[in-house]
C-alpha cells in the first residue's frame, strides 16, 4: 500500500507539474471552465504535497489516518482533480467531465462527490476553520494525520481566516499547515492594492504561527522545507508561497486576464508547445 | 434551559466519547462540570462564531459529535454562510444550541435578541430546527438530536423557565406533544411561549371555550400528520410564536396548508413577532405583552378572531 510517495525526483516531479499544467489547460478549453490562472499557479504545490509530503492511500481515500488537504481555494477544483488523477484516486478521463451537466466534477469541489475531495469550498474564507476542526480532532483522538490547507492570497481577506488563525495556535494545532498561494492577483485586480494583505508572514508570525516563505514553483524547495517544518508538535505552521498567477505558460503568466478567460484551440496548441507536452 | 442542557449534555459526554462542546465565551463556569469531566472535548472558540462553526464541520467530518452553544442571535445570525455550506449542505450532524432566540434578550438591546433564527435554519436544506419548550423537553431534544445523522437547531431559553413536563413525555423529532385536550381551537405553540399559551388556554376555558394545546416543537421537519388532523378537526387552528411571522411556526404552517386539498378545514389564525425591530429598551415580559404574547392578550386575540369567524 502507498501512503506517502516520495519516490520521484525533483526533475520527474516538475515534468509532472508540466503535463498537469498541459491537461489542465486542455480541459479548461474543453469545458469552458474559468479561474484557469489560479489554478495553474498552484499546481507545483498539489504535486509536492500529493508526491512527496502527504500520506494518502489512493486505494483506501477514507482511510483513517491520511493526511487531510483543502482545497480552500476551491476555484482551482480543476487542478486538483488533475492531480489527484495522477495519484491514482481515479482515472484521468473521468475528469473530462468536469463542468459538464450532472457531472461530479463540479467547478467548485464537493465533499464525497469526488475521492480524495476532503471539504466542500469555492466560498473563500471557509477552510481554515475546517482544517482546524480536523486538527482538532486528530488531536483529541490521537491520531498522527496532519491536515493541510491551502488558500488563496485573496481569500485572506475573508475575517474567517483570521478567526481559525487565532483558534490554530491557541489550541496547540501543530498538526495543521497553511499554505497560501499567493499570487498577488485576485479577480478584480492586485491583491495587495484591494486589500493590504502585506506582510503576510508577519502576519501569520504574529498571530502565533511558525511562518516561512517559499517559491512556489520550487518543488525541490517545498520538499525541503515541508519535510524540515513538520516536526513540531504544538505550534501550526503557514507557508507562504509565492507563486505566479497562470505558471508555466509565458502569455498567461501574471496576466489576470486568465482568471476567468477560456483558452481557445490555438491557445492550447501554443501553451502545450511552451510546456513541451 | 440552558443548566439543563449543560447538565444533560456533561451527562451524555460520559458514554458518548464523540461529542464535542464548542462554545462562544459565554457562561461563564455553566460547563465547569463538563471541563472538569472532559477537558480534551471542551473548546471556548472565543468571540470568533464563524469559526466555531467550521472547526465543528472539521470536526463532525472527523467523527465526533459538536455541539455548539451561544446567544441565537451570534451563532445563527453571524455564520449563516458556514452553517450554510460547511453544516447544512456537508449534512453534518453538529447541534447548534441558539441560547434566548426570541426576545429573552430584547433588554440587551436590538443586537441580542433575534425573531428571525427560525426562518434562517428553517430555510436550509437538510437542517432540523426545533423550539423545546421547556426543560424537560431541552433534555428531550438533546438526546433526539444527537440521533440525527445531519445538523440541528435547537433554540432554548434562558433559566428558570416553568417546567411543563410534569413526566418526561414521548418526545420524538417531528411530532407534536398534546398537552391538553380541547374540541374547538387548537392552539400549536412552539418553545419557551408555551406556558403562556397554556395560560391563555385556561382563560379561554373560563370564556366556555374547550381549546387543545399542542407543544409543537418542531419547526422543521413539520408534523403534517398533526395538522392534517387538526386542521380536519378543529374551526379554528392557531399558531403561536415568539418569532417574525415571517419564516417560523406560522409560516411554515400557512405554506404546508397552503398546498393542500382538504375538502373541509379549519380557519389559521398565527400570533407572531411583527415585521420590525425594537428600537427602545424593553424587558421580555412587556415585550410579549406588546406583541399580543402575554397570556391575557393571546387569549383575548384568540377569543376575539373565533367570534370574528363563527
Amino acid at each position: 500500500m502507498t501512503d506517502s510517495y516520495g519516490i520521484l525526483d525533483t526533475q520527474a516531479l516538475d515534468q509532472l507539474s508540466r503535463q498537469i499544467r498541459a491537461e489542465i489547460i486542455e480541459t479548461a478549453h474543453k469545458t469552458d471552465a474559468m479561474h484557469l490562472g489560479g489554478c495553474l499557479s498552484c499546481v507545483d504545490i498539489l504535486v509536492t504535497l500529493y508526491f512527496d509530503c502527504m500520506s494518502v492511500r489512493p486505494e483506501e481515500p477514507a482511510w483513517p489516518d491520511r493526511d487531510r488537504f483543502i482545497l480552500s481555494k476551491g476555484h482551482a477544483a480543476l487542478a486538483l482533480y488533475t492531480v489527484l488523477a495522477h495519484r491514482g484516486f481515479y482515472p484521468l478521463e473521468q475528469v473530462v467531465t468536469f463542468n459538464k451537466e450532472k457531472s461530479l466534477f463540479t467547478e467548485h469541489p464537493v465533499w464525497k462527490n469526488i475521492p480524495g475531495v476532503e471539504a466542500t469550498s469555492g466560498s473563500l474564507g471557509h477552510g481554515l476553520g475546517i482544517g482546524s476542526g480536523m486538527a482538532l480532532a486528530a488531536k483529541i483522538s490521537k491520531k498522527p494525520y496532519r491536515t493541510f490547507v491551502l488558500m488563496s492570497d485573496g481569500e485572506c481577506e475573508e475575517g474567517s481566516v483570521w478567526e481559525a488563525a487565532l483558534f490554530a495556535p491557541t489550541h496547540h494545532l501543530g498538526n495543521l499547515v497553511a499554505i497560501i498561494d499567493y499570487n498577488k492577483w485576485q479577480a478584480c485586480g492586485r491583491s495587495n492594492e484591494i486589500m493590504n494583505l502585506s506582510p503576510l508572514k508577519e502576519k501569520f508570525s504574529a498571530f502565533g504561527w511558525a511562518a516561512y516563505e517559499v517559491d512556489g514553483h520550487d518543488i525541490g524547495a517545498m520538499i525541503t522545507l515541508f519535510r524540515s517544518i513538520l516536526t513540531s508538535p504544538e505550534q501550526p505552521v503557514a507557508i507562504i508561497a509565492h507563486t505566479l498567477k497562470g505558471k508555466g505558460v509565458s502569455f498567461m503568466e501574471d496576466d489576470n486576464n486568465w482568471h476567468y478567460r477560456v483558452p481557445s484551440v490555438d491557445d492550447v496548441r501554443k501553451a502545450h508547445q511552451e510546456l513541451g507536452i | 434551559m440552558r443548566d439543563t442542557f449543560s447538565e444533560e449534555l456533561t451527562a451524555l459526554a460520559g458514554s458518548d466519547p464523540r461529542i464535542v462542546l464548542l462554545m462562544g465565551d459565554i457562561g461563564n463556569h455553566m460547563f465547569d462540570r463538563f471541563k472538569e469531566l472532559y477537558p480534551t472535548r471542551f473548546f471556548n472558540c472565543g468571540i470568533a462564531e464563524s469559526n466555531m462553526i467550521s472547526v465543528a464541520a472539521g470536526l463532525a467530518m472527523s467523527g465526533f459529535r459538536p455541539f455548539v452553544y451561544t446567544f441565537s442571535a451570534f451563532d445563527v445570525g453571524r455564520p449563516f454562510e458556514q452553517i450554510r455550506v460547511d453544516l447544512a449542505f456537508q449534512n453534518l450532524p453538529v447541534v447548534i444550541i441558539g441560547l434566548g432566540g426570541g426576545l429573552t434578550y430584547s433588554s440587551l438591546g436590538p443586537t441580542h435578541y433575534i425573531c428571525e433564527d427560525l426562518a434562517i435554519t428553517r430555510a436550509l436544506p437538510n437542517m432540523t430546527v426545533v423550539c423545546p419548550a421547556d426543560a424537560v423537553e431541552t433534555r428531550a431534544a438533546i438526546r433526539a438530536a444527537l440521533q440525527r445523522e445531519g445538523p440541528v437547531y435547537i433554540r432554548i431559553g434562558k433559566k428558570n423557565e416553568p417546567v411543563i413536563h410534569k413526566t418526561p413525555p414521548n418526545f420524538v423529532i417531528g411530532k407534536g406533544i398534546i398537552i391538553e385536550e380541547g374540541t374547538d381551537i387548537c392552539i400549536l405553540g412552539t418553545g419557551t411561549i408555551l406556558p403562556n399559551v397554556i395560560a391563555a388556554a385556561h382563560h379561554l376555558r373560563e370564556s366556555g371555550f374547550k381549546p387543545r394545546v399542542v407543544s409543537f416543537h418542531t419547526i422543521k421537519p413539520l408534523d403534517t400528520i398533526l395538522l392534517e388532523k387538526v386542521f380536519s378537526d378543529y374551526p379554528l387552528v392557531v399558531t403561536v410564536e415568539e418569532h417574525s411571522f415571517i419564516g417560523g411556526l406560522g409560516s411554515a404552517v400557512a405554506e404546508w396548508l397552503s398546498d393542500q386539498a382538504l375538502p373541509q378545514r379549519g380557519h389559521l389564525m398565527r400570533i407572531g413577532i411583527p415585521d420590525e425591530f425594537l428600537h427602545y429598551a424593553v424587558k421580555q415580559k412587556s415585550a410579549l405583552d406588546a406583541y399580543n404574547l402575554s397570556p391575557d392578550k393571546l387569549a383575548e386575540a384568540i377569543h376575539v378572531q373565533y367570534r370574528k369567524l363563527f
